[in-house]
């Protein structure tokens, strides 16, 4: 009994003690921020991938491919039917993308995927990701424009209507706007830059006229999603410091696809298409290199199809029922497809190096900020020395009032664990406060400071994404009482020593 | 009146020598407390400083005894080896004839809670505490958290009683620090009492209060030794406060002088 009395007392009145747990505080709500943040970031990332690869990929070594969809599922069915919830063919193919953009041909590297639509939107979040199904909403939430498509239609390659008006009046005005460019004065044309048009632009005789090519009213056959990042460039809004994307193409304008056939050898094919829909999955590494085509136009034209007319496809998105099966699929997806043509991953897996530097990152920096942490327990440690210099004489009162040495031995440690909980309690509301408010805290930082911490460009995340792990919050907080008990025992240990005698000699 | 159920308790207690060095005329049995021969030295550096060479006391049930020396003589050390808070190197400490310095500490830590009280010159108590609260201590030593809980009431009635008792009733809540020096050792004077001991081992207890307080702690002694047969062993240095006692023993130079009774 009188262990807790004494215990919540010198809670109470040494106020020196709590000073050395605002280190444990500050380490524990640290830990709490950075898990949480890194948790975020590496959540919707992962999100992103998974969203745009499915569970597992079965895949051919050879961008040719192999033929017979239909024998391929079966196979698939009969190795892991009843895990198996959807599949998807694709053919994956590197290309190249050509668009004119303001007198300039721009040119990008991309991977071409063929896919089909229905089925892959159920392997993956596709939907999700295209601008049809987004409705667009100012900041305060308001829509300003309803999605143009509900979620629960598939993604068929159509041309929405705004769109198909927008390329029919385009069509329309061609044979005007080419009269137009091609009579529009240099000096007039160039409308940002009025004052360089006194001195005389030097090349505006040598500016090529804009060939403003035949469009028909209807899209083409080769239809496309496109990267939002291929076809847009980011840009800081003078007035609002915001960062906007400038959109160099909208659906309904074409673009020339050039690639590869599967044949031997391999000649280079170029056609025409119309951009359906622009997707934005979050992943930059995805939105500035994939280019969604409709699979049938992508295998006859790299000449896919054999002669007997089976078609030929270089992968199968697969989605499992249950992801925790995972593993398992794997194997039995391996064992029923050699090894020598085909490769079975999942999407972690396929993403292995990416996913495995954000887990080494983050373990590194749970170590060091325990260290942080195991740092506030020696100056525990030193403080608590102190308070059993300080209480010496108490100690022999204690001892003489009957109080056992393991007694006074528990003063001291339940001191050391009510402050260690004291700390980690109050570090783990700080961090969730800080967390919770971590969007506020970055607006505020970057207007006292003037310097964006967070520059969208660079992570290309809206705001600061957090996760909070419940289990993370929870061994944080046990870590840090841990500490400041075993910083807490050395001094009690000597405290349950002392003396009786010497201690009441102490004046 | 052996205490059979105490020291059965502790598995390694046993019957203590033949006590031939006591005087004749107190017979054996109402012996309370005695030492035997003991003898401690301290260590200084290299120096082993003898502080008792050899002392023999008995001290009979109900006995006010009154130890006086000069500074060093080694009062409080005899004080703090009756009372277990320290061992002796040579010779034996007994409680109605059986050795008790040998018992295992838990043992030796519980008699200092249930025989032993104890009251000192600077008072010792607890700054953190209320008066109340530094009275309870022994009893909160004494019993586990749920026992205490479960017999608060009692506990807090005898605490209240006892305080009432030496004048303090109404400064229960007060912190040691907002007391005078005679309240501050008449509260450890409640202290010592409140588990019921049966022997008050009082260090120099008036040798920090002025001429008028220290009388009025020496009646309230007087008074308890009276009314509860407790067995009381004072050390002090002033010969006018150790002539109330029953008895006087002179310490110098570790031995034992003289025994004088009390007029």
């Amino acid at each position: 009994m009188y262990k807790f009395l004494l215990c919540s007392r010198y809670l109470k009145t040494r106020y020196i003690a709590l000073a050395s747990i605002i280190s444990v505080m500050l380490g524990v709500a640290t830990m709490i921020v950075v898990n949480s943040v890194m948790a975020g970031f590496s959540t919707e990332m992962r999100g992103r991938i998974h969203g745009i690869l499915a569970d597992i990929v079965l895949e051919t070594h050879s961008l040719d491919g192999a033929p017979d969809y239909a024998a391929h599922v079966r196979r698939i069915t009969e190795a892991a039917g009843d895990d198996i919830e959807a599949v998807s063919p694709t053919v994956e193919v590197y290309g190249m993308l050509s668009f004119h953009y303001l007198g300039t041909w721009i040119t990008r590297p991309v991977t071409l995927i063929g896919i089909d639509p229905a089925s892959k939107a159920k392997v993956g979040t596709l939907t999700g990701h295209l601008g049809n199904y987004q409705s667009q909403t100012d900041k305060q939430g308001r829509v300003l424009q309803p999605a143009l498509r509900p979620l629960t239609q598939h993604p068929d390659w159509e041309l929405e209507k705004p769109y198909l008006e927008y390329r029919r009046t385009k069509q329309q005005n061609a044979p005007f706007l080419q009269d137009v460019v091609q009579e529009m004065p240099a000096t007039a044309a160039g409308d940002q830059a009025p004052a360089a048009a006194d001195d005389g632009d030097p090349f505006a005789n040598e500016r090529p006229a804009q060939p403003v090519e035949e469009v028909s009213p209807e899209p083409l056959k080769a239809r496309l999603y496109v990267g939002a990042s291929l076809i847009s460039f980011p840009y800081e809004d003078r007035e609002t410091r915001e960062i906007k994307s400038k959109m160099m193409l909208q659906p309904g304008d074409d673009v020339k696809i050039s690639t590869v056939t599967a044949g031997r050898p391999p000649k280079a094919i170029h056609f025409n298409a119309t951009i359906v829909d622009t997707f934005k999955s979050g992943m930059s590494e995805y939105d500035s290199n994939l280019v969604f085509v409709n699979l049938e136009f992508l295998q006859e034209v790299r000449q896919m199809i054999n002669p007997d007319g089976q078609r030929s496809l270089t992968s199968i998105q697969i989605k499992l029922k249950d992801f925790r099966d995972a593993d398992k699929v794997v194997e039995r997806l391996r064992a029923a497809f050699a090894p020598e043509v085909y490769s079975v991953r999942t999407w972690e897996q396929k993403q292995g190096p990416l996913l495995a530097a954000v887990a080494v990152e983050s373990a590194i920096l749970n170590v060091l900020l325990f260290l942080i942490i195991a740092v506030a327990g020696f100056g525990i440690l030193a403080i608590f020395y102190m308070i059993v210099v300080e209480k010496t004489r108490d100690i022999g009162i204690l001892k003489a009032l009957g109080a056992s040495s393991g007694g006074v031995l528990s003063i001291f440690v339940s001191y050391g664990l009510g402050l260690g909980i004291v700390g980690s309690g109050v570090g783990v509301v700080l961090g969730l406060l800080f967390v919770w408010k971590i969007n506020t805290i970055e607006a505020w930082l970057t207007w006292a400071t003037g310097i964006e911490v967070f520059d969208q460009r660079i992570y290309y995340f809206p705001s600061i994404p957090t996760h909070v792990q419940p289990i993370m919050v929870f061994w944080v907080a046990c870590g840090a009482v841990g500490i400041a008990v075993l910083a807490s025992i050395l001094p009690a240990r000597r405290a349950a020593r002392l003396h009786p005698v010497q201690a009441l000699r102490y004046e | 009146m052996a205490r059979p159920e105490l020291l059965s308790a502790c598995p390694t207690a046993r019957p203590g020598p033949a006590t031939s060095a006591f005087d004749e005329t107190q017979p054996q049995a109402k012996t309370h407390i005695s030492a035997v021969a003991v003898e401690r030295a301290y260590r200084k550096g290299e120096h082993k400083i003898p502080v008792l060479r050899g002392v023999d006391i008995a001290v009979r049930k109900g006995e006010f005894v009154s130890i006086i020396g000069q500074s060093g003589s080694g009062k409080s050390t005899l004080l703090h080896l009756l009372g277990l808070l320290d061992a002796p190197d040579v010779g034996e400490v007994a409680l109605y004839g059986e050795r008790i310095d040998d018992l295992p500490a838990r043992a030796r830590d519980q008699l200092r809670n249930r025989v032993f009280g104890f009251i000192f010159q600077f008072y010792h108590l607890l700054p953190e505490l209320s008066v109340l609260e530094n009275v309870l201590m022994p009893l909160m030593i004494r019993y586990s958290a749920w026992q205490y809980w479960k017999r608060r009431r009692e506990s807090l009635d005898e605490a209240r009683g006892l305080l009432a008792n030496v004048g303090l009733g109404h400064r229960l809540s007060h912190k040691p620090s907002e007391l005078s020096g005679g309240e501050m050792q008449r509260a450890a004077i409640a202290r010592a009492l409140v588990a019921r001991p049966e022997i008050l081992l009082a260090d120099e207890p008036t040798g920090n209060l002025d001429v008028r307080t220290g009388r009025e702690i020496m009646d309230l002694l007087t008074r308890l030794n009276g009314q509860n047969d407790l067995t009381i062993i004072m050390v002090t240095h002033d010969e006018s406060i150790a002539q109330q006692a029953h008895r006087v023993v002179r310490l110098a130079e570790g031995r034992l002088e003289a025994w004088a009774d009390a007029a």
